[in-house]
């Protein structure tokens, strides 16, 4: 399901244009310094029938620019803006590159050459984001990185002449953790629960796509009763991440009641994970082989809790979808059409709602989805924050299915076994995927006698949000919270 | 009108914590204690654990017992999984603590007199919030899970508001600034200018391991080694993420409301 090709610099553009077919998507591009030069890796993943594919196209830098690959594929734009950022190569032939994820200063060197240890490099004090439109009445909003509520931080400049939002400018550089140079330390035992730390609120899937990778390095075969197992906390995960986007809708749309009560049942769902497993994020669940023991409690308590669970939940999803006042707010709000979706690589919900029928437990499968026979959800063309929340809704319950029916086969069995012992020496690249609450996610790692040399990831998040601006079409200032909301993004993903 | 009935349905789901006792923490794993032994561990064990501990959170003391930190545990349950003769997992979810010295275990016993220090210095300095605080939140660099945790006070089942916990949506309003996050290179100077917004007396709280000292994050290009060794904390939470108990636990901690435990 992977190939890979070596190209030099000067054909890397055209080799990539080539690749890319009609379904074709650009699905990361990394740079990657190794002490035997510069990397430049562009990730393209093929939806082709019935099951899709990935093909890595690589190129040895030896300048400190290439031909910018965003030229032709606009989606590109941000990850040139990474590699400038981390490495200080130079995408040539397109915008100015402007910090999004680092910001340093010219008399630093890049923080992830591999000449630099991990030391602090220097104190980050960078003036607020340029303004973009300008003329009479028009004026700006800063809008984090501290921000009201709740969240995590993100700098936002929403440009306005009064209601319509013009423009919207995005940095993600303060919660730059440096999370991809940190796992070159850890050995892999340690570098699994790195990863489920990198989004902490995806942590099964990140934990699982990380595994995926050193698996499919192996050749590992994953015992039944662990894919299940990891099926059933992934799709939990799901669940409660779609519960906190309905949170902030509803929250957004003054529907108290209905807030409260998807509240509710988010703390629910992350009570049921902390039963199976003693984690409310299904933390140390997810080990290279397998998962690192069975249910921590009867299977048919769960089961049950669940049917009762989902019951209560469709009632007020049922009410929730009929409720004028809320659906006023989301229709229409945030347009992303399928073009712009397309040609920023969106995934995830946020893709399946503007038209894009793509969902990598069906169409680059894994795990135990396959054995289960799960369909994804219905693709909805209008791509405003309705269609999402709607893709969301049909996700949710689907989830639901898959949790009851994986959860079934598990049963009580207390022989079952739950992870296959691993090679003790492991080398090579691989590469591993799923489809995280918000989207494909992708890891690739590349190591040595068990030593990790390189860590690359791409979080849904980053592709969504880069995004985001597009979707702003004459949007007023209070569609804001709901479109941003639609996306439902994890900054920590995004900022690495 | 239908919201309304689907409002009433379910009667109170708030829990009773902290009048009563909660028994959640039955079902999670807060945190590692470490098990007392009469006999203590050879060196090599002690050299095993202390290799196993990714974070570095377990050390051995002068006396050749274990100790463990859990201002640096991230509760990955290595140690208990290798050897859970000397380790295991604590259901206690009042962690939060005043000094990052009770934060080991087992317990070291700190002076009555540096501990009341702290207290009484605290106690008075919070004397006019007892009755309802206002907190603003500030993400300085987390993982994301910390802003589910603290967000989930707010949901009827914790819903701090009927113990005058509010939350503040600018920092001139705030009592109690609770930070998140390694502490991040990109967020010190906003997490500065925040601080220096609030008004006195308030109250800075560090909410989970990565806040106190960095976690599993920590050494990296980007970050400093918890939010800890540029502002003054007053309040340390273990755990990654701590649980929606342990950070109320803190608040409550921070304004003298707790029910005189630890």
């Amino acid at each position: 399901m992977i190939e890979f090709h070596n190209v030099s610099t000067a054909e890397f553009r055209e080799v990539v244009r080539d690749r890319m077919g009609s379904s074709s998507r650009l699905a990361a591009l990394w740079g990657f310094d190794s002490p035997g030069g510069f990397y430049l890796r562009a990730l393209l993943s093929h939806a082709n029938e019935p099951v899709g594919s990935y093909e890595l196209v690589t190129a040895l830098v030896h300048e400190i620019s290439y031909d910018a690959l965003s030229v032709l594929i606009p989606g590109a734009q941000w990850y040139e803006r990474v590699i400038y950022d981390l490495y200080g190569i130079r995408a040539e032939g397109n915008l100015p590159l402007k910090p999004l994820v680092f910001p340093r200063h010219s008399t630093d060197d890049p923080p992830m050459t591999h000449q630099v240890s991990s030391s602090v490099v220097s104190r980050i004090n960078v003036s607020s984001l340029q303004r973009k439109a300008v003329g009479e009445g028009v004026f700006t909003i800063p809008y984090g990185p501290v921000r009201s509520g709740v969240f995590e931080s993100i700098e936002y400049l929403v440009e306005t002449f009064g209601e319509d939002i013009s423009h919207l400018g995005v940095r993600v550089f303060h919660k730059h953790r440096g999370i991809e140079k940190r796992f070159e330390a850890l050995n892999l035992m340690e570098a699994v629960c790195l990863a489920e730390r990198v989004e902490g609120v995806a942590s099964v899937a990140h934990a699982t796509a990380f595994c995926h990778a050193i698996e499919n390095m192996t050749g590992t075969e994953v015992p039944e009763s662990a894919e299940l197992l990891r099926l059933v906390h992934a799709e939990l995960e799901r669940i409660a991440n779609h519960l906190d986007t309905f949170v902030r809708l509803t929250e957004g749309a003054g529907q108290a009641v209905a807030n409260a009560r998807f509240g509710i049942y988010k703390e629910e769902i992350l009570r049921m994970r902390a039963r199976l497993c003693g984690n409310r994020f299904g933390r140390g669940v997810v080990v290279i082989g397998g998962v690192s023991e069975g249910p921590q409690t009867n299977v048919d308590d769960i089961l049950s809790e669940l049917d009762s669970l989902e019951l209560e939940m469709n009632r007020d999803i049922d009410r929730l979808m009929r409720t004028p006042s809320f659906l006023d707010r989301l229709k229409g709000a945030g347009i992303l059409s399928r073009d712009l979706a397309r040609q920023q690589g969106v995934v995830g919900p946020v893709a399946r709602g503007s038209g894009i029928y793509e969902d990598q437990r069906s169409s680059k499968p894994y795990g135990a989805y396959a054995k289960l026979g799960f369909s994804p959800a219905s693709p909805r063309i209008e791509g405003d924050v309705l269609a999402r929340q709607q893709v969301r809704v049909e996700e949710l319950r689907t989830s639901i299915s898959l949790t009851r029916d994986a959860l079934i086969r598990i049963g009580n069995d207390k022989a079952s076994l739950w992870k296959s012992e691993s090679t003790e020496s492991i080398s090579g690249v691989s590469l591993g995927w799923v489809e995280a609450p918000q989207g494909e996610l992708v890891y690739m790692i590349e190591i040595e006698q068990n030593h990790i040399n390189k860590v690359s990831m791409r979080c849904p998040s980053f592709c969504n949000l880069s995004a985001l601006p597009l979707a702003f079409n004459g949007d007023i200032l209070t569609d804001f919270v709901f479109i941003e909301a639609s996306f439902s993004l994890i900054i920590s993903g995004v900022a690495g | 009108m239908p919201w309304l009935s689907r409002g009433l349905t379910n009667g109170v789901v708030t829990t009773r914590y902290p009048r009563r006792n909660d028994d959640y923490g039955k079902t999670f794993k807060a945190a590692v204690s470490v098990r007392v032994h009469e006999t203590k561990p050879d060196h090599d064990v002690i050299a095993n654990c202390i290799d196993l501990c990714p974070t570095g959170a377990i050390s051995s003391t002068d006396q050749g017992s274990l100790q463990l930190d859990r201002g640096s545990c991230i509760v990955c349950g290595f140690c208990v999984q290798s050897f859970p003769e000397f380790f295991e997992f604590s259901h206690l979810l009042e962690l939060a603590a005043s000094s990052k010295k009770q934060l080991m275990m087992p317990y070291i016993e700190e002076s009555a007199e540096n501990l009341q220090a702290i207290r009484s210095e605290l106690a008075e300095r919070v004397r006019s919030l007892k009755r309802s605080v206002h907190i603003r939140h500030i993400d300085a660099g987390s993982d994301g899970s910390e802003e589910w945790e603290i967000n989930a006070l707010l949901n009827p089942i914790y819903d701090v508001n009927r113990l005058g916990i509010y939350f503040s949506a600018s920092p001139r309003h705030a009592d109690i600034a609770l930070v998140s996050g390694v502490g991040t290179l990109g967020m010190q100077s906003a997490l500065e200018d925040t601080l220096e917004a609030m008004p006195e007396p308030k109250v800075v709280i560090a909410v989970g391991t990565d806040a106190i000292a960095g976690g599993l994050v920590h050494p990296s290009y980007s970050t400093y080694a918890g939010i800890g060794t540029s502002l003054p904390v007053d309040i340390w939470v273990p755990g990654s993420p701590p649980s929606p108990f342990t950070i109320l636990h803190a608040i409550l901690l921070a304004i003298g409301k707790d029910n005189g435990t630890r």
